[in-house]
């Protein structure tokens, strides 16, 4: 299959007020039209401005961002982003979210009623239609996370962005929303760049798991291909010796790479800000879930 | 069976008046405390009231406060017959004149009765409206371009905040000289004296919305905003679909803040340039220097604290109703 996304040489430094911060070098990826692709690293490490330089909202320093034979210079609808915090409108209900996304999209090629059907369709999709005209304020975090995701799905992007879209969820949501994520890829087959903490994640749903050492300066250190068949489901999977293998490969890599920022090996997880950090070591959340 | 049912009755019967009793406790509760509050306020007033002597008698208590209330509303009536009774009697006379000589165009004069206090109530209601309104309509457009623009920010800043807590009555002359020069009709359709007051009102009220807009267009949400960024909003969407609605709340905040500095504003400068409104009622009673215009004086106060209250619970239902934050808008 052809290359759809090719990040290249790509380099990002902040200006502070101590001079020039590296946070990025030479990171290089080629993503495949229908990949399903994880970025997992420390906090801190550069996954958001990763993501964000792909979706053109930050400018690469140095390198840059080709998707399909077109250069990436600013954010477009065809790079959707689902955002941690969901980022939906807290004035408009859940329909009139997608809707604005959709009428924005499509606007002068649909007409009303194909329209509204595609908003239906798409909030459906993500078992959200029984709450369309609910306001965020009026739902759960996972549901608020759906209308996100239907949002994102309804503009047909190329690729689809995501940064930790299930970090704020609690494990059994973030389980449910994981399955209905497959199922909607399954179906779809779009073109995915997610950022995790969570390791049972990252191979559950990836078809490569890119690892990145940490920052400052940090790039890409390992990339698994995770060649578990598909439809993959979590509980015949937690006795396969293939995923437990991968598992500990990426466990392996985290803990490596974080020795150096000085955690406790012997805790084996990380000494840095407990709430985010200790997710990616700390596989609690993942086997609460299997053993249920 | 029928024994648990008549149970369940029982306990119901005997349950619901109790609920009540518990209501109604609880409204008196949260009654009794602001009426103790205002009938401990009433009892120190008519106290001290006794004891203070000027030139114009004793000041005024509850009691004389009070009846100086039903003495205006009477002033206020007896106007309005004789304005009736003005009216009748000039048609009355024209119809005559027409019957007489049916070439004879009527004439029509106004009416110029002195305005009564409930006249003066209305026309500073209305001035502090228009002065608000005027504020709002060059106030949340600015304050949105200063918010979205930090370039224009660092440039109105200075001005802002220099003009922010200058007082009405240093711009009241100038206010009336320019008016006098620029509008300078000979029969003006609306009143130079309102317009004075209504632009004084609206150059002391405009700070407090502009800050607020400006301030609340610039914190909004970084992630609201990628979302535009992402699906390309054009500017002018951006601005009806993202920004107004993000920062209503706090457009409302402004709102709010402007509305109690225009009310305040406008009687000061009622007073001064003897414009009509709530402001002149009171320098005239001051001049007038009779044994009731203390009392009257004090009614007015009174009218004014409570103008402005509900002026006050009327933006807050309006910032209810418009704003999506529910929690902000709580006092
Ligand atoms: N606008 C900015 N200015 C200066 N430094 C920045 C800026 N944005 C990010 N950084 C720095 O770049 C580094 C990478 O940040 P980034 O947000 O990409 O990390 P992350 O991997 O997404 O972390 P997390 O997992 O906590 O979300 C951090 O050290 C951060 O402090
Ligand atoms: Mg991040």
């Amino acid at each position: 299959m052809n290359t759809l996304l090719d990040i290249s040489q790509v380099g990002m430094q902040f200006p502070t007020p101590n001079g020039p911060f590296t946070a990025l070098r030479d990171i290089n990826l080629k993503i495949r039209q229908g990949e399903f692709v994880s970025l997992i690293g420390h906090s801190g490490c550069g996954k958001s401005t990763v993501l964000n330089i792909v979706a053109g909202l930050h400018q690469a320093s140095s390198g840059g961002v080709i998707l399909d034979g077109r250069e990436v210079t600013e954010p477009g609808p065809e790079r959707a982003v689902v955002f941690q915090n969901h980022s939906l409108l807290p004035w408009l209900t859940a329909y009139e979210n997608v809707e604005l996304a959709v009428s924005q999209v499509f606007g002068r090629k649909m007409s009303r009623s194909a329209i509204r059907e595609w908003i239906d369709h798409n909030l459906e999709l993500v078992h959200m239609a029984h709450a369309a005209h609910k306001r965020p304020g009026e739902i759960s975090g996972g549901m608020k996370q759906r209308v996100g995701i239907a949002r994102a799905l309804a503009m047909q992007p190329k690729v689809l962005l995501m940064d930790e879209p299930f970090g704020a969820l609690d494990a059994l949501t973030r389980a449910h929303m994981q399955d209905s994520l497959m199922e909607i890829q399954a179906d779809l087959k779009n073109t995915v760049i997610m950022i995790t903490h969570d390791v049972d994640e990252a191979v559950l749903l990836s078809d490569r798991i890119v690892m990145m050492t940490n920052g400052p300066a940090a790039t890409i250190g390992e990339v698994l291909d995770v060649e578990l068949e598909r439809p993959r489901h979590r509980l015949d999977l937690a006795g396969d010796s293939h995923y437990n293998h991968y598992r500990a490969r990426v466990l392996k890599f985290l803990h490596e790479r974080h020795d150096k920022v000085g955690a406790d090996p012997a805790l084996g997880r990380a000494a840095v800000a407990p709430g985010e950090s200790a997710r990616a070591c700390t596989r609690d959340t993942g086997e609460v879930v299997d053993a249920a | 069976m029928t024994s648990s049912t008549l149970t369940s009755g029982k306990i119901l019967n005997w349950r619901l008046p109790r609920a009540d009793g518990g209501l109604l406790l609880r409204t008196a509760a949260l009654l009794a405390l602001p009426a103790t509050g205002i009938l401990v306020f009433l009892l120190l007033w008519s106290v001290s009231a006794r004891n203070i002597d000027t030139s114009l008698g004793t000041f005024p208590g509850p009691v004389a406060v009070w009846e100086q209330f039903g003495a205006l509303y009477s002033e206020h009536q007896r106007s309005r017959e004789k304005e009736a009774a003005f009216y009748e009697r000039q048609r009355e006379r024209n119809a005559r004149r027409v019957a007489e000589d049916p070439g004879y165009e009527p004439k029509i004069r106004d009416y110029t009765g002195k305005e009564t206090f409930i006249d003066q109530i209305r026309t500073s209601l209305v001035t502090v409206m228009s002065g608000f309104l005027l504020a709002a309509l060059i106030a949340v457009p600015l304050g949105i371009a200063i918010g979205l623009s930090p370039a224009l920010n660092a440039a109105c800043n200075p001005i802002i905040q220099v003009f922010k807590p200058v007082s009405p009555l240093a711009w009241l002359p100038l206010v009336t000289m320019v008016v006098s020069a620029l509008y300078a009709t000979p029969d003006p359709m609306i009143a130079k004296s309102f317009i004075n007051s209504m632009i004084t009102v609206t150059l002391c009220c405009l700070w407090p919305m502009v800050i607020n807009t400006a301030v609340g267009v610039a914190s909004i949400d970084r992630d609201l905003l990628n979302v535009s960024k992402v699906l390309r909003l054009p500017a002018l969407k951006h601005v009806r679909r993202i920004v107004l609605p993000a920062s209503v709340p706090m457009i409302f905040t402004g709102m709010r803040l402007s509305l109690g500095v225009a009310w305040m504003v406008l009687i000061a400068a009622e007073m001064l340039a003897q414009n009509p409104g709530l402001g002149k009622f009171v320098w005239d009673e001051f001049q007038n220097g009779s044994s009731d215009s203390l009392a009257r004086i004090m009614a007015a106060v009174l009218v004014i604290g409570f103008i402005g209250f509900l002026l006050d619970r009327c933006m807050l239902q309006l910032q209810r109703f418009f704003s999506w934050d529910k929690e902000i808008t709580t006092h």
